[in-house]
């Protein structure tokens, strides 16, 4: 925000802003206050007291956490989370990527097949959510495909140990990776045509182009969705509350659904806000660890 | 030219390769293809081995029964008025504070956007919480305007103006003060309409935001019959007729409505603000 010394050096003429950014300022800065920052203080407070919806409250210290981490629901919840963002991740990176680079200038309907694959990140995850439960569902769309075709039943996946959380993740990805397909999609066109060729006369096959020139060129890009990714599917909630209710059991209850639980089911303020702020460090963590790394394999140097 | 064309793929490759990747496309539509060809047919064909794309008959009629069956009207209305409300609010805050951060001279104003971005790294989950308390001592739950302000004032919309707002030369700023102009009429004047392209994807954005929204209308609505907006009137109505899976289907269908025609409508607007700014990721 460094301004030439010139401009900042005439304060005599312009003697009407401060009072002009109090006028223009102050609907953000009140609603941030109010909305944002008093809730999070709040947040922060509430995590160290027992606080019930309704009721006595008392401070609990440490209490909240200590109960969390003795939670078997809880760590697993934990646990699901993990699992979901370690699933969920690389298959949205590797999809959206590849089809990207596929709908390269030389396909046909680029525009058209961009806005296809984009078209549910902008529908109600919610309609997307039914719809997909009705094709998991026994009698859905698989399960009449298979038994048509092979005269046996596909697995109950909703309902299913081990399958539950692969149906939230595809389901997940069907609908996320699209984003971030246009994402590296402008990166690739921002790419100038001059390397490729110049890779290109220099022998470069396909795989080579795109390991040691394309992923280099856009790995800003790939930097920006992988932590933009990372920081959202952590909070992953609509997909298994809606598909799977968290079940079957708990395999696909995620930290999310466990404050959403806490919180608005049985109404204890308190741990709820407590699950939150350990999904919030993890998330910070995470995050850190990720620009941390950045240097090793980010390349601004275009 | 030539001698790089011939070291690309040639037709054969590219024809394949066409072909495949509609295909795939395809096959990623066939969910909401499902959903509209199992919106249009009576209740007792939507399940069926082999699953037909068409049933004995396409019932239009599916979509009038989901209007009466649920006041799903009532749930598009008030997710309507609720996204547009919600929108105004958002531009008319953000971009009165993008002008000031970017364009006026203030003591503090620095350091008062670096809170605004370090609020940007907050996610949802820490807020809903305490946002229901404030809403509590607000006496706003259950209200429109609890689904309206609480997240209007999201830093998000300031810094995409006020990365705008840089752009715009600081003399033309300068040139309308000196010619006697103030800072409301610059800002109106000048600044906003330049501003066009900017404060329209951010509408967009904002606007299917608001449409969309789930988690906190599942928190904070509970007379659901009369104020949810859409995706919540839709999850009660899939909560009651799980069983009438064709009327749900015709419900979701007209859920994606309003976002898949500013897709479509805006597709390019909505690309560049992607790639520019990174906008609309969840």
């Amino acid at each position: 925000m460094a301004r030439p010394a010139a401009v900042t050096a005439r304060p005599g003429r312009r003697r009407g802003d401060g009072r002009n950014a109090a006028l223009f300022a102050t609907p953000s800065m009140l609603g941030l206050a109010l909305f944002t920052i008093f809730p999070i203080v709040m947040s922060l407070v509430i995590a160290f007291f027992h606080w019930p919806a309704v009721g006595t409250r008392e401070f609990a210290g440490l209490g909240n956490f200590t109960t969390l981490f003795h939670d078997p629901v809880f760590r697993r919840t934990l646990l699901n989370t993990l699992l979901f963002v370690v699933l969920y991740l690389p298959v949205n990176l590797v999809v959206s990527v590849g089809l990207a680079v596929w709908i390269s200038p030389r396909m046909k309907g680029r525009r058209l097949l961009r806005v296809v694959f984009f078209l549910p990140v902008v529908t109600p995850m919610v309609a997307n959510a039914i719809v997909w439960r009705l094709i998991y569902q026994p009698g859905g769309l698989i399960d009449g495909t298979l038994k048509s075709v092979t005269g046996t039943h596909a697995p109950n996946f909703l309902g299913e140990h081990g399958w539950a959380m692969l149906a939230v993740v595809a389901m997940s990805v069907w609908q996320g990776f699209g984003y971030n397909m246009l994402v590296f999609a402008a990166a690739l066109d921002a790419i100038p045509e001059q390397i490729v060729d110049a890779a290109q006369l220099d022998g470069a096959g396909p795989w080579h182009l795109f390991f040691r020139v394309t992923l280099p060129m856009i790995s800003p890009s790939m930097f920006f969705a992988t932590t933009m990714t990372l920081i959202t599917s952590f909070q992953v909630f609509t997909q298994p509350f809606l598909l799977t209710g968290g079940g079957p059991g708990v395999d696909t209850e995620t930290l999310m659904m466990f404050v959403y639980n806490q919180g608005f089911s049985i109404y204890q303020f308190g741990l709820a806000s407590a699950a939150a702020w350990i999904l919030f460090v993890l998330i910070l963590g995470v995050t850190a660890v990720q620009f941390a790394g950045q240097r090793r394999w980010v390349n601004y140097d275009v | 030219m030539s001698e790089l064309s011939r070291r690309r793929p040639g037709r054969t490759r590219l024809v394949v390769s066409h072909v495949l990747l509609y295909l795939v496309a395809a096959a990623f539509l066939s969910p909401l293809v499902y959903m509209v060809a199992t919106s249009l047919k009576p209740a007792a064909e939507v399940f069926g081995s082999p699953p037909h794309l068409l049933g004995s008959e396409v019932r239009w009629s599916n979509y009038r029964e989901a209007f009466t069956f649920l006041p799903f009207g009532r749930f598009v209305l008030n997710g309507l008025v609720v996204a547009v409300l919600g929108t105004l609010v958002v531009l008319v805050a953000s971009s009165m504070s993008a002008y000031a951060f970017a364009k006026l001279r203030w003591r503090g104003r620095d350091s008062f956007f670096l809170v605004f971005l370090a609020t940007l790294m907050v996610p949802q989950e820490i807020l809903v919480v305490p946002m229901f308390m404030v809403m509590r001592w607000f006496g706003w739950v259950d209200s429109y305007q609890a689904l309206i302000f609480p997240w209007a004032f999201s830093a998000f919309g300031t810094f995409l103006l006020r990365q705008f707002f840089l752009t715009i030369p600081q003399e033309l700023e300068e040139s309308a003060r000196i010619d006697g102009a103030g800072a409301v009429r610059v800002f109106t004047r000048i600044m906003l309409p330049l501003a066009k392209p900017a404060l329209a994807v951010l509408a967009v954005f904002t606007f299917i935001n608001y449409w969309n929204s789930f988690l906190w209308p599942l928190i904070i609505i509970n007379s659901v019959d009369r104020k949810a907006t859409v995706p919540l009137g839709l999850q009660l109505f899939f909560g009651q007729q799980g069983t009438q899976w064709n009327l749900v289907m015709a419900a979701s269908v007209i859920s994606m409505a309003p976002t898949t025609a500013l897709l479509i409508v805006l597709q390019k607007h909505l690309v560049r603000g992607i790639a520019t700014s990174g906008l609309g990721g969840r």
